[in-house]
């Protein structure tokens, strides 16, 4: 590895405190925030998980359960204006850039209230007003939008950051590497995260990885980078943060590893051969993010367990009602179908 | 003789795969998540215990790269198979098939015998793994494109693709996975590059492939009960088209309906209907009618897929008034374009 660029290099502990974790604010309202967007993402993913295996989401989908520091840490890692590009397993970073639930679920049911009209799905969920440039059936193709959005922002010097994911499969396709090189040799407001989760579909990532970590391979391309504890959601808000403010300050995009998990197969009903339920346990007991935070917050005397239970009743209620909004929905209206391809084709009359 | 075998579309493309594994050491496979899951259409099944890590290979999501190691395996003199599982994951490894296995063969004299199969046709899953790539496949000198019906044609067309010299590009419809009938035995092939006639019949011609085929028997059972002999060809190749075939049945019937889910644009359908033009024009009694795809991605709502869509309605409709109108059709939108 290069040393002669004292701003790249591997980490592998969280970035802005290798010592320990880092400290927490005494910022009770915000924190407690950040815990409800948590238990918001983890109440809707079971649920839309149960609604999937009952055939309410045409298509299935890719639950994000175990995974909700990262999204909550990245997205308030953030100012307004900045810009995620998500992954085919994204509603946790669809849900804690906020947008509504209710839009959300209707756009997996495919209704006319979700958040693209049913046009996108789980897969294809966007909402650029809130800085969600799109999730992405696209193995890897979301960190390239992220890229053009940050080359934008450096062209329009908006002050905007990007951030671009993928995960640990992700990190084996070749454009993902086009995307960082080009990053770090234009010097662009990026945050890449790799959202390491150890496995693609049924392979452990580690089968078909060279080298020794993705943080490792990514710092040869020249651009600081970081393993953070992504079942720590202050730890990936600092890191966010720290390297979104660099990036701002025009000193260029870092890498963030995010060492996390999903408890549930690649997809809702996927039968789970490829790892142990051990090992599974062992990731729920011991390393949660939400009841990590959560004691943590009480330990600090910034939660009690009416809050605690006040915020779980309040995503169980929000959840709720984005199910009946989805349920009572209209289908979108079939005569759109071919509609807003492209205003050159619809000029054309080729889309009917 | 004693009955062939039943299988599923699934099954009969695992079958053909093991009989040729058996048959030649040097046929691997290769692909995400083949060994274990057996490919996310249980189109390797079983196949990893029987045939170990190096032949059922598992790749990471790099199709870049399977494509190339395929290509370059393939000249090195063995036969590989890459399992893409969707199709439009091929986007990503376009260079490898379209500028180096389509063209080596032109370019340096050397055949690079290469399968790439992969499951598309529009099913679920939104716009961007639903995308109609034998379009510009077909579009592609060098590239054979297969798309069978039935697992009758799966399993045979696997053996031609496995004992040919040349890149096939082995499209297998999503809906059609579970599908039963028919199955060859082990020297049952089916040569690439040939039409069937799934169902004879005198008075209109409808041309299709893979999942259109189901639907073109169906109108035809529905029109028999109206008078109208619908004669349906499969193409089950798309490249090398069977000219012979499709002109054949044309100049028998005098009538013709290409239905194809590809978006309308410059579809298979537009080549089909210019062979026909090309070879049987002064045996037409009608205009060929087209029932296409819109032009349009595919969205994830079921009712906005089925509204841009061939469906049965839609081809029985237009099957029957081609096959019913004398003299000129006045309306002009008939089959014209989209479903609807
Ligand atoms: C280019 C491409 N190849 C293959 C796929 C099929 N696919 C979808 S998700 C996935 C696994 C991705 O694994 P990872 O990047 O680790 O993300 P995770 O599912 O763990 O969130 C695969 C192979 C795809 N969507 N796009
Ligand atoms: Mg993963």
């Amino acid at each position: 590895m290069s040393t002669d660029d004292d701003q790249a290099g591997v980490l592998t502990a969280p970035a802005p405190s290798a010592a320990g974790p880092a400290d927490l604010p005494a910022d009770g309202p915000a924190l407690r925030d950040w815990l409800g967007d948590m238990l918001l993402i983890r109440t809707f993913e079971e649920t839309a998980d149960g609604l999937a295996l009952r055939g309410k989401v045409p298509g299935g989908m890719h639950p994000a359960i175990g995974q909700e520091a990262v999204a909550v840490g990245i997205a308030r890692g953030l100012r307004d204006g900045d810009v995620v590009a998500g992954t085919h397993r994204s509603h946790h970073h669809a849900l804690a850039k906020h947008l509504p639930p209710d839009a959300v679920m209707a756009e997996l049911y495919g209704k006319r209230d979700g958040a693209n009209g049913g046009r996108g799905g789980s897969m294809h969920l966007a909402d650029f007003d809130r800085g969600l440039w799109g999730t992405n059936g696209i193995v890897g193709a979301g960190l390239g939008i992220a890229l053009g959005g940050a080359l934008g922002s450096s062209i329009l010097r908006n002050g905007s950051v990007a951030v671009g994911l993928f995960g640990d499969g992700g990190a084996n396709t070749g454009r993902t590497w086009e995307f960082v090189n080009l990053a770090a040799v234009w010097n662009l407001p990026l945050v890449v995260v790799c959202e390491n989760n150890l496995y693609a579909v049924e392979t452990a990532s580690k089968s078909v990885t060279g080298g020794t970590s993705v943080a490792e391979r990514a710092a040869g391309f020249g651009l600081p980078s970081h393993q953070v504890d992504g079942q720590d959601v202050l730890a990936v808000q600092v890191a966010v943060r720290a390297a979104a403010d660099r990036a701002r300050s025009g000193a260029g995009p870092t890498f963030l590893e995010m060492l996390t998990y999903r408890y549930k197969g690649h997809n809702s009903g996927e039968v789970v051969r490829y790892r142990t339920e051990d090992e599974v346990l062992q990731w729920r007991s011991s390393r949660d993010p939400v009841e990590r935070f959560s004691a943590r917050l009480t330990d600090a005397g910034l939660l009690t367990p009416e809050q605690l239970t006040d915020l779980a009743d309040r995503a169980r209620r929000t959840i709720d009602h984005a199910v009946t909004v989805a349920e009572e929905s209209p289908w979108p209206d079939p005569s759109t179908a071919a509609g807003n391809v492209s205003a050159w084709s619809d000029s054309q009359g080729y889309t009917r | 003789m004693s009955a062939p075998e039943q299988g599923t579309y699934s099954t009969a493309y695992q079958a053909g795969m093991r009989e040729e594994m058996e048959r030649d050491a040097t046929v691997f496979v290769l692909g995400t998540d083949l060994y274990d899951r057996g490919g996310h259409f249980s189109q390797v099944n079983g196949l990893g215990e029987r045939f170990g890590h190096d032949r059922i290979r598992d790749t990471p999501i790099s199709e870049a790269a399977m494509v190339a190691s395929g290509v370059g395996a393939a000249l090195a003199g063995a036969r590989p198979v890459v399992d893409l599982n969707f199709m439009d994951f091929a986007y990503g490894a376009m260079d490898e098939l379209i500028n180096q296995a389509a063209k080596i063969r032109y370019m340096w004299g050397r055949p690079v015998p290469l399968v790439v199969r992969a499951s598309t046709g529009v099913a679920q899953g939104g716009a961007q793994h639903n995308n109609s790539l034998q379009t510009a496949l077909m579009n592609v000198p060098g590239l054979a494109v297969v798309y069978p019906y039935r697992p009758w044609d799966v399993k045979g067309l696997l053996k031609s693709a496995l004992r040919g010299e040349d890149p096939v590009v082995f499209m297998m419809h999503k809906m059609l996975t579970g599908a039963r009938g028919p199955v060859g035995g082990p020297d049952e092939l089916v040569p690439i590059g040939r039409a069937r006639i799934a169902r004879p019949g005198t008075d209109v011609t409808v041309v299709t492939y893979g999942y259109g085929v189901g639907l073109a028997e169906k109108a035809a059972e529905t029109l028999s009960g109206q008078g109208v002999d619908v004669e349906v060809v499969d193409l089950r190749t798309l490249a090398p088209l069977d000219v012979d075939t499709v002109v054949g049945s044309v100049r028998r019937t005098g009538r013709a309906v290409v239905v194809d889910e590809a978006p309308h644009l410059a579809g298979p359908a537009a080549e089909i209907i210019a062979t026909i033009s090309d070879r049987a024009f002064w045996y037409l009694d009608q205009p060929v009618a087209r029932v296409t795809g819109a032009h349009s991605p595919i969205p994830h709502s079921p009712v906005l897929v089925d509204a841009l869509l061939p469906d049965l309605d839609v081809i029985v409709r237009t099957v029957r008034d081609v096959a019913t109108a004398q003299g000129p059709v006045l309306d002009p939108a008939v089959g014209a374009g989209a479903a609807r």
